[in-house]
């Protein structure tokens, strides 16, 4: 393969990612999509139970291309453990960084989804849509 | 009644024969010459491969001379100048007019309004004809096929007047069936708004019936051409709608021109829906008085150029054997239909090939439209991916984007080999990795 776009390490975060699926409970959730394109993400992450200002565990779900389902699993793997804060002080550069690819206009979208929707999921404060209610809109 | 040209373009006594009186028909495998931008490796080692001709289709040499021929040569103000560069760019503009009225049979010049495109040309429609003469509960028809184009300025219109959209449904195959069309008509149906093809499954629809019907309930028929023009799907002088927009970017002319057909009654009895200069013959300080068609709907100086790169585009398409084209077109659908029914995992959106123009939607199992659209243009093959500017049509099929590759004159069965190849890699690639990902 001639470039990054589609390297293994994206794959397995597309199609194997370990943060794929739902809380047992969760505090902060959303759902965001893409309308033009059809991705679709769920993110929601668990707080710290001690340090109720610090995610302990962050899920996605939803469908779409592959950069914005493996944005959405390395944003999951990205902030479990750091303060909500500076989590919601993530930027595009941070997620484009970690996705380790260029990023044309077009494919931006896709690849800042997951981020935005963690960003709604803190700015909400509420949980969002419960596992089980049907695909994320 | 309408005043011609300034005297300057002699108008054709019968623009229809004229139409038929093709001189040479060229064999279509020479045209590919005739586009330089086929001719060119994406990257290096990897060549071109075209089909995302729905968007909008390449230039032929002719009409890339013809643009740069005005602004090189005679780059002046049309309508204006009394000097020789002006009434050549006068002549010159007007004679594309000419030109395209009679590519679409229609009897009179006066009838083409130029406009940016198909969107710009509906938008019209709906802000002149529809704001004068709709009034509450009046009903629009449309299809689940319509672009963007042909829905929003009649959402618009509908929520400032009143006015109630319904639409005609499609079959599971994308086909629109008159009867669907006729269900949804009623006594209060005022227009009826379709496509002649759709830009996503490629269905052509069966217009002369659904004229015949909305005209029997006093409905006017306005045709979205932006895909059906380009193929030659329409004749005006054979099939009565009342107005009919497309595009010359998709009918090998440049971007940025387009037109508005309109039958002579209804666009005398329409106001101007912009204000400005040349579209006025007398203004005093208190009003004006409006200027003759196609001129009261054309303030302010016009694409010049891109008027006369689609006169010189509508002469390349008249010189072309149209059965010929059809038929190319339709052999170069029933091939791909074959090839990518043997890459596996391509399901094809729409209707048979019999029943379509040239362009293939399709979902690819396994592989999201983006991506295989990445995927391909890593062959060189350009195709879309998205939703095509047609959102409830995805939401009829049930999916929340399609690819599609979308032929023209000058592509061939190689170009489909090079797509079912490109796509099969893709396949590789993104479906039959390891299907861990849980369900
Ligand atoms: C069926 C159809 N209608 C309308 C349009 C809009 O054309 P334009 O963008 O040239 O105004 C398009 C093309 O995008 C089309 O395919």
């Amino acid at each position: 393969m001639d470039d990054a776009f589609y390297r293994e390490e994206l794959l397995d975060h597309f199609d194997s990612s370990p943060h794929r699926g739902r809380l047992e409970a969760a505090d902060l959730g959303a759902d965001l999509d893409n309308p033009l394109c059809g991705d679709q993400i769920h993110f929601e992450v668990a707080l710290d139970a001690e340090d109720p200002g610090r995610i302990a565990a962050a899920r996605f779900d939803g469908h779409g291309c592959v950069i914005s389902q493996a944005a959405a699993s390395i944003l999951a793997e990205q902030v479990e453990g750091r303060p909500i804060a500076e989590a919601r002080a993530l930027t595009a550069d941070h997620m484009i960084q970690w996705l380790g690819i260029p990023l044309t206009p077009a494919r931006r979208k896709c690849g800042l989804l997951a981020l935005r929707t963690l960003h709604r999921a803190i700015d909400q404060g509420t949980p969002g849509a419960p596992a089980g209610s049907g695909s994320p809109a | 009644m309408g005043r011609r040209f300034s005297g300057i373009i002699p108008r054709p006594a019968h623009p229809r024969t004229m139409a038929t009186a093709v001189p040479t028909t060229p064999a279509l495998d020479d045209l590919r010459a005739d586009f330089p931008a086929l001719d060119q490796e994406v990257r290096p080692g990897v060549r071109l491969t075209y089909l995302d001709n729905a968007a909008t289709t390449l230039k032929p040499w002719p009409v890339i001379r013809a643009v740069q021929a005005f602004d090189a040569e005679y780059p002046a103000n049309v309508h204006r100048g009394i000097h020789t560069l002006s009434e050549r760019a006068t002549e010159a503009y007007e004679s594309a007019r000419e030109k395209v009225a009679r590519f679409i049979g229609a009897a009179e010049v006066e009838e083409v309004v130029w406009t940016r495109g198909t969107t710009e040309a509906i938008n019209l429609i709906a802000q002149s004809w529809g704001r004068t003469f709709l009034k509450e509960g009046d009903e629009i028809v449309l299809s689940d096929l319509e672009h963007h184009a042909n829905l929003i300025p009649w959402q618009m219109l509908a929520k400032e007047r009143g006015v109630v959209l319904r639409f005609a449904e499609i079959s599971d195959d994308g086909r629109l069936e008159p009867e669907a069309v006729e269900r949804v008509l009623s006594d209060r149906t005022r227009v009826v708004a379709v496509t002649a093809m759709s830009n996503v499954l490629g269905t052509v629809v069966p217009l002369e019936p659904i004229v015949a019907m909305a005209h029997d309930r006093g409905a006017i028929v306005v045709v979205d051409g932006a895909q059906g023009v380009p193929h030659r799907a329409i004749d005006v002088g054979r099939l009565p709608v009342d107005f009919l927009a497309f595009s010359g970017h998709k009918m090998c002319g440049p971007t940025g021109i387009g037109v508005l057909y309109g039958r002579r009654e209804l666009l005398e009895a329409m106001p101007p829906a912009w204000g400005g200069g040349s579209m006025v013959l007398r203004v005093s300080r208190e009003g004006a008085e409006w200027n003759e068609l196609p001129y009261k709907f054309e303030p302010g100086t016009p694409p010049i150029a891109q008027a006369i790169g689609l006169g010189a585009a509508v002469d390349y398409l008249s010189r072309l054997d149209s059965e010929a084209v059809a038929s190319h077109e339709r052999s170069l659908m029933e091939y791909a239909h074959r090839r990518l029914a043997e890459v596996g995992g391509v399901r094809i959106l729409g209707p048979e090939p019999e029943y379509k123009g040239g362009i293939l939607g399709m979902d690819v199992e396994g592989v999201h439209p983006h991506d295989l659209a990445q995927l391909l243009d890593r062959h060189g093959v350009a195709v879309r991916a998205g939703q095509h500017c047609a959102m409830p049509l995805h939401h009829r099929l049930g999916l929340p984007a399609t690819a599609r590759a979308s032929a023209y004159l000058y592509n061939t069965t190689d170009d489909f080999d090079r797509l079912a190849e490109a796509i099969a890699d893709a396949r590789r690639l993104l479906h039959d990795r390891r299907p861990r990902r849980p369900a």
